[in-house]
């Protein structure tokens, strides 16, 4: 129990805590010069602007074709990065996990895998892997790749520590082997969350490699970019349009698969 | 020769000591029950039993060989032999009641045979055998997730006895059930005992039902063996000293 004197010191805490915020907000804002009435009233012309200019013609549909050709270009690229990713972060999950590890070395080595390639932000791994391997989609695919691997193998690791230790327990109770009890206990009770995250990459890589893309030059990114560059703000628009409609049927799917398979 | 024979046993996780030197045997055909305050080691004692957690020291002696030096193959030999039951039961879920079943099997399978599922018709009939024995035959084809606590604890039990173990060791199995689902199950296990003289070991929080049930009764406490006799031994002043306190602070109901 909580005494009258200790809820209400608890009360200035809070107050104190608040204030400390509120502090550092503004300290920040001072020192980047950042004047947030002026962003305020910048807003009303950079909308007007895009009302102007981000209009869809009869001419940008004549880009339609092409466009469209980069878009299934990037989202198969996509879908390719994450389903074998997904591949990959299968076993490393599996290796990495607290409850199926079954030596040490293998399990770090796993969690160092996963935990270097998911800190590093895809974009930088597109930056990185640029230098290297030239501008091409392979660069483009290998960024989507290594921060998917990173991603999913954290997450395959926490889905089999959530639902696989009671089967686990108990199949190796009745002597069944390693490989056995992988294949009875934990893949069935994991797998149809597993592949829920699998879809939540999909989606998230799809928009992720239109960023990449821009890097790359690969891609709707490098579309957009190269509409950009020659001031043809309508099929920019165009462009745009279309990556909301996919990543919205993306997601519209990806969510009745998850429904059938749970 | 006792069935199974437990001498100077010891565990302790980090700097914490969780069973010290327990001695005890246990005849064929008998159902002990452990008792004892939450942390007292009951579950980790059962765990050592089928190695599920490995002891610091002792001997564990199952058939007159030690479990504590068995290496990889003949553990998973004398696996088999050692049935278990879950206060969770431990069944998985999204899989059907007969798959479950036949999931204690696998210690007589090869791995590829196990991974693919391969079982004759024998074991299959078996499975359905066990599965009428305990009143849920008809919802062999369920997922094991629709089914309610009971009837889970049941198809667990069905598991353990597929293996033809000639013991069962048992974790709380009635600690997550209501109080008829409990006696259920406890006759089910008793005459499991009776019928096919397969020993039972069950760590149990009731005093009452497990004077009513066993032959025997151990007392753990701290880690400490302080109590082991026949069930009418067990009178208020040693159920004191298993729990450390008066028998009016405790529900014995």
């Amino acid at each position: 129990m909580l005494t009258d004197q200790k809820r209400l010191s608890r009360k200035w805490q809070h107050l104190f805590l608040l204030i400390i915020v509120c502090c550092f907000t503004w300290l920040s804002i001072e020192m980047v010069q950042f004047d947030f009435y002026q962003s305020l009233l910048a807003i009303p012309t950079a909308g007007l602007w895009m009302v102007e200019n981000l209009w869809i013609t009869a001419d940008t549909w004549r880009e339609f074709p092409d466009i469209m050709l980069k878009l299934v270009e990037t989202i198969l690229m996509s879908v390719a990065a994450t389903t074998i990713a997904a591949f990959i972060s299968f076993f490393l999950g599996i290796s990495g996990s607290t409850t199926t590890r079954r030596n040490g070395l293998m399990a770090g080595l796993s969690r160092g895998i996963a935990s270097v390639a998911r800190n590093i932000p895809v974009v930088a791994w597109a930056l990185i892997l640029l230098l290297s391997f030239g501008q091409n989609s392979l660069t483009g695919f290998l960024a989507l790749f290594v921060g998917t691997v990173g991603f999913l193998t954290r997450a395959f690791m926490e889905t089999i520590d959530e639902v696989g230790l009671k089967p686990f327990e108990a199949l190796t109770a009745t002597g069944a082997t390693y490989f056995q009890v992988i294949s009875k206990a934990v893949i069935p009770q994991a797998l149809p969350q597993m592949l829920s995250w699998m879809l939540f990459m999909i989606e998230t890589n799809i928009r992720s490699a239109t960023l990449v893309g821009i890097l790359t030059g690969t891609g709707i990114g490098y579309t957009f970019d190269l509409y950009y560059k020659t001031l043809n703000y309508e099929a920019v628009a165009l462009v745009t349009l279309l990556i909301i409609l996919t990543v919205i049927a993306i997601e519209l799917t990806s969510n009745r698969i998850r429904k059938v398979i749970l | 020769m006792a069935l199974l024979e437990i001498r100077g046993l010891n565990k302790s996780y980090q700097d914490h000591r969780v069973l010290t030197n327990i001695d005890f045997t246990v005849e064929t055909g008998e159902f002990l029950s452990v008792i004892g305050p939450s942390g007292a080691g009951k579950s980790t004692l059962l765990r050592c039993i089928n190695r599920l957690v490995e002891a610091d020291s002792g001997e564990i002696l199952f058939n007159g060989e030690n479990i504590l030096t068995l290496g990889r193959k003949s553990l998973r030999k004398e696996r088999a032999n050692i049935g278990m039951i879950f206060q969770h039961y431990n069944l998985v879920p999204r899989l059907t009641v007969i798959e479950n079943v036949l999931h204690g099997r696998f210690g007589y399978k090869s791995t590829l045979q196990g991974m693919f599922g391969i079982f004759s018709e024998e074991e299959k009939e078996r499975a359905f055998y066990l599965l009428e024995k305990l009143g849920i035959a008809e919802h062999a084809y369920k997922r094991c997730d629709q089914l309610s606590g009971g009837q889970q604890q049941r198809v667990g039990i069905c598991r353990a006895l597929i293996q033809d173990p000639k013991l069962i060791l048992c974790d709380e199995p009635i600690a997550s059930l209501d109080p008829h689902s409990s006696k259920v199950i406890m006759d089910y296990l008793k005459s499991i005992t009776e019928e096919m003289g397969i020993t039972c070991i069950v760590n149990l929080h009731q005093v009452e039902v497990a004077q009513s049930y066993s032959h025997r009764i151990i007392g753990l406490n701290k880690g400490h063996l302080v109590f082991n006799g026949p069930n009418r031994q067990l009178d208020t002043h040693h159920i004191g000293e298993v729990y450390g306190m008066d028998t009016r602070e405790l529900i014995t109901v």
